[in-house]
């Protein structure tokens, strides 16, 4: 079964590979520029630790790719049950960090279960959606909605990690737009997000904690507190725009090594990015990022069936999901949403879990020809 | 349905393709439309500008003796970026202040996260090791060092030599306090207020590289301060010291003048106030509490306090009469008490009356009834005349507090201000320095030392002069005149009957006038009376009569009279200079000696 097949060196995806290992390296490089010591007795180790996680990223994505992605298939509901109980382990038992619980230990390893869900939660709705035909009325999707999204919604917004949970909704409705909606239903979800906003608003409103609000209040007016909340996007819009046309250069930047920039090798990574990039590096990232998602919905259109269809439209929705949000909220034009760049943010479960995810998107590429056999 | 879903696919890449053109739109706003002015801000980010206090100039006093010191003081503060971990009521309670003041500092809007808020000044050491013991629980506190002024004599010559404060509301807007830090101590009273400017130095500029937390990373630019300017002042110290101490409790002033300057040598106003206190701070209590305080320790009695003069008065009465021809040495006038005017009896201090006397006697055993004449004969203009000859009536334009005036009323003053013609009976009053005369121990210190220096009237200085100053104007009056009031200032306190024997010294030949200046009309033993009905003592003298290098006026509020509760302290402060400068005159034969032994 593990025999290599020449065919699959052949086809094998080397842009997808190419262009994510790219975004790795650009990634710990900024990495180390955003940690890097300003005193001698500092000894950063983020962009060390980055590097062994990439090294099991790359061979997460090479044992993925030996396997046919149709596995997956099979072992979509009882991965996903597992994905669940690991949710509910990091709630009732899981580490507390930035006022919310999403970090479970293991050993001296610590990690995001969450970040390994959101892939368990797109292979058992494209494994889900793979058995129906036709497009799906009111009924099929609230009953789907109930039995694969609602609980795991529910687990992460106690957590609460508001970022997963809002992606995890944004994935469910443009998977289910993908395997196709009925028009009406199309239309009614259209009416009811609308007349629902301001409702959902208040709820969401009274249910968040403080500082979820307090993102909120300084997103829509960042200047009229700019030592609290709204720090943050300031600091990063100064980190940006202090960029300027070509940038300050690498290693020269400072809104991050200087700690303005809060969560600088995480969340704000692109900012320190652009600081030092200047518009023309940070148009080049953002090409190398369309490139990767254009070439994964390719793959999605390309693929031969319908589970790697869906597979490789959902993985390349999740990148792109992430993608805005991140970037949108460097930019100030998207509420801070804690969640990280895909392939440069600090984080071994991140990266990690997008390796896996490339590997699948490489996977679906790679075996676009054969039969099933 | 392949279709279908391939067309959603389709539209999403086409989607997607916009929100990058939307991203890199933004980009181009924020790097090239916006991206100098962000530029600048990330680079101002990151420079932080400490102001270095100056090391003040000290003040000395006329012998070259310190009076103030710089002394190194601790004080805590917190970096609002680490509040939310910091235990507030623990550190009020280890700091041993209010939770509430605190929380009233970190209460504020805008409060910039890097920048430290002060929290308590003047740490002690026990409080330090306290802090230092539990340092991790309290991130983000800051224990540093400062300088503060130290007033080495307390509250001695306070009114004269001042105190620090923060800057004012009023201060902080003008232009003059520009280069001043919000918390820096500025001159706020006395010599520390009118010569703060060059007391006060420039102000060093560090500036530094610092991030986000705070932490310096590499300096920049280093501006070192400029000390301020010594401040010589014309006091004597020692002087000072000793006159202060004879007031003991009671309230009063004294200012001593050197009579060919105008320096003063001496500047009482009592009580007064612990500078120290100022030193880092006064909180808003304190204030309100000595602004309150009824024996109103504020009150610069020297200048800003005006009594009438009582028999020191008889000084003026005395040159008017003589130097208009009115009276001469031989004028005789007989007192037998007291003088009938109409329906009203002027009374002499003494009942038995000082029989018939010459006007050296008048002065010596200070006869009511002989200046009651003498007035008489002068008239109340030119009496008013002469005495704003001599500084009365006007400011003496020492530059330290708004002054008072005083009264020397005349027949125009009434005229106008009373709407009434001036009474005899007035003059009988104004002769003998009570009625509507009204004047401050420092217009009398002018006055006697004019009288001392042969009638020159210098404008008043709290700095020692390098050079002789020229006089502002003489007082026009014959010599002859001057040396006979001169003689019988010198008979009250050396000879028999002399009503200011208790301020004759064994070191220094003085000569002076006392006054005993009514509270209320009625004439009893002051001590049956309350002490706020009490009259006023005076002594105003000079030494030595030969050639004044000293003269002054002793004051005591309600201490009765000025033979017995003014005089022994102008005894003692002139005594205390003399001293003094004796000391110095070995000091420096010794040295000389030294020298030349040196050289030899």
């Amino acid at each position: 079964m593990l025999k290599i097949d020449r065919r699959l060196i052949r086809n094998f995806d080397w842009a997808t590979f190419s262009l994510v290992i790219l975004l790795s390296i650009i990634g710990i490089m900024t990495i180390y520029s955003a940690t890097r010591p300003l005193l001698p007795n500092e000894q950063p180790t983020f962009h060390i630790k980055q590097i062994y996680w990439l090294l099991i990223g790359m061979s997460a994505l090479f044992l993925i790719v030996s396997f046919d992605y149709i596995w997956l298939s099979r072992f979509a509901y009882p991965v996903y049950a597992i994905g669940i109980v690991l949710l509910l382990i990091v709630l009732f038992a899981g580490k507390t960090g930035m006022g919310a619980q999403r970090w479970l230990s293991i050993g001296p390893l610590s990690f995001q279960p969450s970040e390994i869900f959101r892939l368990m939660f797109i292979i058992v709705i494209a494994r889900h959606f793979m058995e129906l035909s036709g497009t799906m009325g009111l009924t099929s999707i609230i009953k789907i909605f109930l039995a694969f999204t609602f609980i795991p919604l529910i687990i992460l917004l106690k957590q609460p990690d508001l970022g997963t949970a809002v992606i995890l909704l944004i994935m469910f409705l443009s998977l289910s737009i993908v395997k196709g909606l009925q028009k009406k239903v199309v239309v009614l979800l259209i009416v009811l997000g609308v007349i629902s906003i301001p409702f959902i608003g208040n709820i969401m409103w009274e249910g968040l904690k403080d500082y979820q609000k307090n993102r909120i209040v300084a997103f829509m007016e960042p200047e009229a507190d700019p030592a609290g909340i709204g720090y943050h996007i300031n600091q990063s819009k100064v980190a940006i725009g202090a960029g300027g046309f070509l940038g300050k250069g690498y290693l020269h930047g400072t809104q991050g090594p200087f700690r303005f920039l809060p969560e600088k090798q995480t969340d704000f990574i692109f900012a320190v990015f652009a600081e030092e990039w200047g518009l023309v590096g940070s148009v080049f990232l953002l090409l190398v990022y369309l490139a990767l998602i254009l070439r994964g919905l390719d793959t999605a259109l390309k693929a031969k069936d319908e589970f790697g269809k869906l597979l490789a439209a959902g993985i390349t929705f999740m990148f792109s999901t992430y993608f805005f949000i991140n970037v949108g909220m460097t930019l100030g034009i998207m509420p801070v949403v804690g969640i990280p760049l895909p392939f440069m943010s600090y984080g071994g479960t991140a990266l990690l879990s997008n390796f896996i995810a490339a590997g699948i998107l490489i996977n679906i590429r790679t075996r676009r020809y054969e039969l099933f056999y | 349905m392949i279709n279908n879903n391939r067309d959603s696919i389709r539209i999403a890449s086409l989607v997607i393709i916009g929100l990058f053109i939307l991203f890199a739109v933004r980009l181009w706003q924020l790097q090239v439309l916006q991206g100098k002015e962000y530029r600048k801000i990330s680079t101002e980010n990151m420079l932080r500008i400490i102001k270095i206090p100056a090391p003040r100039g000290i003040i000395y006093d006329r012998n070259g003796i310190p009076l103030v010191k710089n002394s190194p003081y601790f004080y805590a503060s917190l970096m609002p970026e680490h509040l939310e971990n910091v235990d507030i009521q623990s550190l009020a309670e280890i700091l041993g202040i209010n939770s509430n003041d605190i929380n009233a500092k970190i209460n504020k809007k805008r409060l910039n996260p890097f920048e430290p808020i002060k929290l308590k000044e003047g740490l002690t050491f026990t409080e330090i090791a306290a802090v230092e013991a539990r340092r991790s629980d309290f991130p983000g506190l800051i224990i540093d060092i400062d300088m503060s002024r130290e007033y080495l004599y307390g509250a001695v010559g306070a009114h004269l030599i001042g105190y620090l404060g923060k800057l004012n509301p009023s201060q902080s807007k003008d232009p003059e306090f520009r280069d001043v830090p919000p918390d820096a101590f500025i001159g706020q009273w006395g010599a520390e207020l009118f010569f703060d400017r060059s007391l006060r130095g420039t102000f060093g500029e560090r500036i530094i590289e610092v991030d986000a937390l705070g932490r310096e990373i590499r300096p920049l630019q280093d501006k070192p301060p400029v000390k301020g300017d010594d401040l010589k002042l014309s006091i004597d110290i020692n002087l000072q010291k000793a006159a202060e101490e004879l007031y003991a409790g009671r309230a009063g002033a004294l200012v001593a003048l050197k009579p060919d300057t105008g320096e003063v040598l001496g500047f009482i106003s009592k009580p007064s106030f612990d500078p120290n206190k100022f030193a880092r701070g006064i909180s808003y209590d304190q204030w309100i509490e000595l602004n309150q305080d009824k024996k109103l320790p504020m009150l610069n009695r020297a200048l800003q306090s005006q009594y009438p003069p009582g028999s020191t008065f008889k000084i003026v009465t005395a040159i008017a009469a003589l130097n208009e021809g009115v009276i001469t040495p031989e004028t005789k006038v007989t007192c037998s008490g007291g003088i009938n005017y109409g329906s009203w009896r002027f009374g002499c201090w003494k009942k038995n009356g000082h029989g018939t006397i010459t006007l050296h006697r008048a002065i010596v055993e200070s006869c009511d009834v002989y200046f009651y004449e003498a007035g008489k004969r002068v008239g109340i203009d030119k009496l008013a005349e002469y005495a704003r000859k001599l500084g009365l009536g006007s400011e003496t334009g020492l530059p330290l507090v708004k002054e008072r005036a005083g009264l020397i009323p005349d027949t125009k003053w009434k005229l106008e201000k009373r709407n009434q013609q001036w009474y005899l009976g007035e003059t009988f009053n104004a002769a003998i320095g009570q009625g509507y005369v009204a004047v401050t121990p420092m217009q009398m210190a002018q006055l006697m030392s004019a009288v001392a220096n042969g009638g020159f009237i210098y404008t008043p200085t709290i700095i020692k002069l390098e050079t002789l100053p020229a006089a502002i104007r003489k007082a026009d009056i014959k010599q002859e005149t001057l040396e006979l009031v001169k003689k019988g200032l010198y008979g009250v306190v050396n000879e028999a009957g002399g009503t200011g024997g208790a301020s004759r010294s064994k070191i220094v030949i003085v000569g002076g006038k006392t006054g005993t200046a009514q509270v209320v009309g009625i004439r009893k033993s002051s001590n049956l009376l309350p002490e706020r009905f009490r009259d006023h003592a005076w002594f105003v003298a000079f030494a030595p009569v030969e050639k004044a290098e000293i003269a002054l006026c002793a004051f005591v509020e309600h201490g009765g009279h000025g033979g017995a509760a003014a005089a022994p302290i102008a005894k003692l402060a002139i005594e205390g200079y003399f001293k003094n400068k004796e000391a110095e005159r070995i000091q420096e034969s010794k040295e000389q000696k030294r020298d030349k032994n040196a050289e030899n």
